[in-house]
């Protein structure tokens, strides 16, 4: 859960310091620096990245193939090994765990980044809109936001994956269009301060396009507040990605998630394959963590409470 | 404030038949009907049932009924999947489970939570602190249907404390509201830990502690209210998601809550029950978010709606 | 016309009191008689013609009784029917009732059977079992289920309180064998009447069986105790029986194994051989009568490669059921070669060829088929294998992705849920899907059936010889050879990939007697049961 008051503080400053002449990037980047544990993080996060991009050089097996010694006894000969190239050990088909990982990785990383970039495109675009144009098309589309927000979104995402079958793109888009509306209030509070500034005003004044204006000078303006969001967003779509995967209704075999593997792992916690649960979930962990510290270390390098 | 609540009221009226029409248009487009089964029926049953439920009208005349009967009558139909029950029932029985262990494990999560926020931020940068921040970063990473089982093993087999499912006396409630307020309650914590640290570097802070107001007084009369700002507004959305995380809840400990229903009833094509349970779902959201508000404007004397 | 006509069944079943719960000689009775009974889903309707799946049967045996019972060895044995007479021509049924009384006190008759069997046909109730009373063949049954003739004339009739009479319009060998189902239980009209759809709520329902219904929390649980107006209740031992759900098997496990349930019917897949180390006094494999295959589309709709019947064996072939059983599945399931559950009353293996090869040659007899249908590495099969969410379906659908890969099919899988997936296999929407089909009755004909041409038959298989020989089967003396060369022929033209014959791997209480071990359809009675001091 993003706490939306931060933002529009974060939102306030990025504005004000832009009006002011001085970036407020140079500053944040040494703050940002200074900051062990998102330092740490983002270290992490490119770690999870290589594994994502170059584990599958390293596996031994693919991530769908069974290994037929290991099938049906991966309590007793699916232990995670290096002799037998399965190093994170084997799930009860006797498939590979650490080509599982990997692709699991990339499947999970996927759906974050891109649900949080279609979140964030949406969630900007539409701000900035309404908050530009105003008048009633302003209340309108914030009246539309009101709205949408009563909508209980998890339920619909069910509905939609039932509705149009599982995809890889239905989950991006379900999941993305969760988290587009808190965005672009923020946004749109954003621009009717910004809008009615001087070098707006010139750009108007010599005829540039409202589209135009939007993109080149609002949502530039915008952009700490954007990178902070999607930092925070990315977590929270792999979480709900995760429960997706958990009511069945995630990616389709033999293609799997984070959220797949930990909840087949899950299940048979207690049948003497713990590794099928603790390598999964502890990648998730790790970037979930990263993630949020990289985020809310973002946030205090443009944001310093003691300014 | 009168007119702000009427107008908030208003909105909530096409809100709710955005909602109808919508969950309507995808369940009717969904393949596969509620009386899909195994033996394709004979057409002429088919027809019986589709003519017993109304599924053989129109669709804007289906939405049009489904609507006029709960206005008219507070009729949410029948449930197509449960042939003995209304959805009326179906809720009557489930809702108050999930609202049992639901507000049990929300205000659990509130209170834990901002003890765990101001503790950490009283003491920033200390152990404590990091502890309080790992922790609820953890726990807000673990996802509940990992939590569950884990709950389930320990304490109903290894331990024998707790039953292992079940709904009845306070002891069925807990391993209920464990599961389901954990990620809440780190998220609370975390917001009320940065919230309270701004709000303890903010000048009339400064005054009160200039003024020699024990530190105790200052963070309890002075900076506990903002700081619970933003804390409120999180807790609207957090509502809907502990109805979404109620669905696992209702399968391990097999609470007999609505969650599980709704899962059940949208893979079950039970339009009926689905739709109740939405309705339902995005009435308390409007209704969290209208009391969310006020709850601002009561902190926060100079909002003003 | 009708003329006595005593069966050896019912000389049996005259001969020897109904079977009750009784313990066997030495066997000291526990104190508490009481038994959790695991359900994976909440129980749907409690209303014996409206039920549509296997545990609201299961909770519907227990409230209800019909005409017939069955014993743990699922041989029909008397119920509400004390004894009965058919006529020369088997189209005339009478049963005399006994006496018996429903759990509000008042008589059961032959006109509550009456009632219950007008109104499963009616079209105004619109169950979705209503093609039962076709299966059964009861006389104008289609007709009234299509609307076309009134409840009325569905041919059954009361001739007085006691004596039921039923015609049918064709000899059915199995009736008897129907009689014991749910669909086929009588109903308390006037509580009907009076409660609406409600009335199956605990505290309204009334029923005949040995229990009655004391709460019902849906997704929670059902808890039954002991009807004291039930006939034989001076021999029903288990006082109490609690239908418990848990939606997660491995959670049920856990929950079975902390005491608090007793019997769970279903381990999860791959946990049985471990139970059975640890715990051999409980863990118990029982066959069931489902057999699961992968159907090929042969309709219009379906690729043209299935068409080709080389492709199909080959397909078939490469299948190691061995695997799937002894390492996938690990429940005492058996790998099935062809399409009826081998342990069907009444039938004879058939004589499959492939089922004698070892894997390597079935492996190497499908490569060489697939090349010389014309394909191969240059030119390879692709297809999709369509089956609905489950962990067991998902594993074995890899695995026979697995398998085929081998062979050189590149396979797609497709997950749907239940509903889509039945959709699509209704409409012949799939190329190859998992199925499973369970026994309606406990002979081989309620399989074969399913590959008539005008069968359930979703892959659209039809072969004029075949559909001859289900005919022929109707009306034989001795069907089994029949049904062993039907068998056959479906394999010759490979129908369906046979993947593997059902068991139960189940675990039950070690104190827990009575229990059905030698029932392939699995049917129970909790009044049979009962639990001895350790």
């Amino acid at each position: 859960m993003i706490d939306s008051q931060q933002m529009q503080s974060l939102a306030a400053r990025m504005s004000e310091t832009e009006v002011k002449g001085r970036s407020p990037w140079a500053d944040a980047r040494r703050r940002f620096r200074r900051n062990k544990a998102a330092m740490v993080s983002l270290c992490v996060l490119a770690l999870v990245a290589l594994f994502a991009i170059f584990g599958n050089t390293l596996a031994v097996w693919s991530n769908e193939e069974m290994d037929f010694n290991v099938i049906g006894q991966a309590a007793q000969l699916g232990a995670p090994s290096l002799e037998n190239g399965h190093y994170f050990g084997t799930d009860d088909l006797g498939r590979d765990l650490f080509s599982r990982t990997v692709q699991g990785t990339q499947v999970s990383l996927m759906v974050g980044l891109i649900g949080a970039a279609i979140a964030v495109i949406v969630g900007t675009l539409y701000g900035a809109t309404a908050g530009y144009v105003g008048g009633r098309t302003d209340a309108i589309m914030m009246r539309t936001v009101d709205i949408l927000l009563a909508i209980p979104y998890m339920f619909v995402l069910i509905l939609l994956l039932v509705v149009f079958g599982r995809s890889l793109s239905m989950l991006f888009l379900g999941i993305g269009l969760i988290s587009w509306l808190e965005m672009s209030r923020i946004v749109r509070g954003q621009t009717l301060s910004l809008k009615n500034r001087e070098f707006i005003e010139a750009a108007r004044a010599t005829g540039v396009p409202a589209w135009k204006i939007i993109l080149r000078h609002i949502v530039p303006n915008l952009l700490g507040v954007v990178a902070v969001y999607a930092t925070l967003l990315v977590p929270l779509m792999i979480l709900s990605e995760s429960f997706i995967s958990f009511l069945g209704l995630g990616v389709q075999e033999p293609l799997t998630s984070w959220g797949a593997l930990i909840s087949e792992g899950a299940g048979t916690m207690n049948y003497g394959t713990l590794w099928q649960l603790a390598f999964p979930l502890f990648f998730f962990c790790i970037t979930l963590f990263a993630f949020f510290f990289v985020g809310d270390g973002l946030r205090d390098a443009l944001d310093p409470k003691d300014r | 404030m009168f007119g702000f609540i009427l107008r908030r009221l208003a909105v909530a009226i096409p809100t709710l038949l955005l909602l109808i029409v919508l969950s309507f248009l995808l369940m009717y487009a969904a393949p596969g009907g509620p009386f899909t089964q195994e033996r394709a029926l004979p057409p002429q049953v088919l027809a019986n049932l589709n003519a017993k439920y109304g599924l053989d009208d129109p669709l804007w005349r289906q939405i049009v009924n489904y609507v006029w009967g709960i206005v008219a009558h507070f009729d949410f139909g029948p449930s197509f999947i449960y042939p003995d029950r209304s959805v009326n029932q179906i809720i009557a029985a489930g809702f108050p489970i999930t609202l049992t262990y639901g507000g049990i494990a929300f205000v659990v999560a509130v209170a834990v939570g901002v003890s765990l926020g101001v503790t950490a931020a009283i003491r920033q940068n200390t152990w404590l602190d990091y502890c309080a921040v790992g922790l609820s970063i953890g726990a807000q990473v673990l996802p509940n249907f990992v939590m569950a089982p884990i709950l389930v093993l320990v304490f109903t087999l290894w331990l024998g404390w707790l039953p292992g499912g079940g709904w009845g006396g306070p002891i069925f409630w807990i391993m209920p509201v464990i599961a389901l307020s954990t990620s809440f309650m780190a998220s609370i914590a975390r917001i009320t830990r940065s919230s309270m640290l701004e709000v303890l570097s903010s000048n009339h802070i400064r005054t009160a502690r200039a003024k020699g107001l024990p530190e105790r007084a200052v963070i309890l009369r002075h900076a506990l209210k903002p700081a619970m700002l933003p804390v409120i507004s999180y807790l609207g959305p957090a509502f809907v998601t502990m109805i979404t995380g109620s669905v696992v809840v209702d399968m391990y400990f097999s609470t007999g809550g609505i969650g599980r229903s709704f899962v059940d009833s949208a893979l079950n094509r039970d339009y009926a029950v689905m739709m109740g349970i939405t309705i339902l779902v995005g009435a308390l959201t409007i209704l969290f978010s209208l009391v969310v508000d006020l709850l601002y404007a009561w902190i926060d004397p100079k909002i003003r709606y | 016309m009708t003329r006595l006509f005593l069966t050896t069944a019912l000389v049996m079943g005259l001969a020897v009191p109904a079977f009750a719960a009784k313990p066997a000689e030495g066997e000291k009775l526990a104190d508490k008689q009481e038994m959790n009974y695991w359900i994976l889903d909440a129980l749907k309707s409690l209303d014996p013609h409206k039920n549509t799946d296997r545990e609201g049967s299961d909770a519907l045996r227990q409230l209800f009784e019909g005409l017939m019972n069955e014993d743990i060895n699922g041989a029909m044995v008397p119920g509400v029917a004390e004894s009965y007479e058919v006529s020369d021509d088997k189209l005339v049924y009478t049963f005399h009732l006994r006496d018996a009384k429903w759990s509000n006190g008042d008589p059961v008759t032959a006109g509550d059977f009456v009632y219950g069997w007008r109104r499963i046909a009616d079209p105004a109730t619109a169950s979705e079992y209503a093609w039962f009373m076709e299966l059964m063949n009861v006389e104008n049954a289609p007709a009234v289920v299509k609307g076309e003739k009134k409840p009325e004339e569905l041919g059954i009739k009361a001739i007085d309180d006691k004596t039921l009479e039923v015609r049918l319009t064709a000899p059915t060998p199995y009736l008897l064998k129907t009689l014991a189902h749910p669909s086929t239980f009588p109903a308390p009209q006037k509580v009907i009447e009076a409660e609406g759809d409600n009335w199956t709520e605990a505290g309204k329902l009334v029923g005949n069986g040995a229990y009655k219904l004391d709460q019902h929390d849906l997704g929670v649980q059902a808890v039954l105790s002991k009807n004291d107006n039930y006939w034989d209740a001076a021999n029903t031992i288990l006082t109490t029986v609690r239908f418990v759900t848990v939606n997660d098997q491995n959670i049920g496990l856990t929950r079975l194994l902390a005491g608090e349930l007793d019997w769970m019917d279903r381990t999860p897949a791959g946990q049985f051989p471990r139970l059975q180390q640890e715990y051999p006094d409980q863990a118990v494999s029982v066959p069931d009568a489902c057999s699961y295959a992968y159907l090929f589309n042969l309709s219009d709709k379906g690729p043209e490669a299935l068409k080709d019947l080389r492709v199909r064996q080959a397909l078939s072939y490469a299948v190691d059921r061995d695997i799937i059983v002894d390492k996938v599945l690990q429940g005492g399931q058996k790998p099935a070669y062809w399409w009826t559950h081998w342990a069907t009353e009444g039938f004879q293996a058939p004589d499959i060829e492939m089922s004698k090869w070892t894997q390597a040659e079935r492996v190497e007899k499908a490569k060489a088929l697939l090349a010389e249908a014309g394909y191969g590495p240059d030119k390879p099969l692709k297809l999709s294998i369509q089956y609905n969410t489950s962990d067991d379906h998902k594993k074995l659908a890899v695995a026979v992705q697995q398998f085929w890969k081998q062979i050189g099919v590149q396979v797609e899988l497709a997950n749907y849920e239940w509903k889509v997936h039945t959709d699509r296999l209704q409409n012949q929407d799939f190329e190859v899907a998992r199925y499973a089909w369970c026994a309606d009755y406990n002979e081989p004909s309620t399989f074969v059936d399913y590959f008539r041409t005008d069968g359930y038959n979703n892959g659209k298989f039809s072969n004029a010889d075949y559909d001859k020989l289900l005919n022929d089967a109707k009306t034989a003396a001795d069907p089994a050879p029949i049904y062993k060369a039907a068998e056959e022929l479906l394999i010759k033209e490979m129908a369906l990939v046979p993947v593997y014959h059902y068991a139960k791997p189940m675990m039950v209480k070690a104190d827990l007697r009575g229990w059905p071990k030698a029932n392939v359809m699995n049917d129970w009675y909790a009044k049979d049961m009962y639990r001895v001091a350790e």
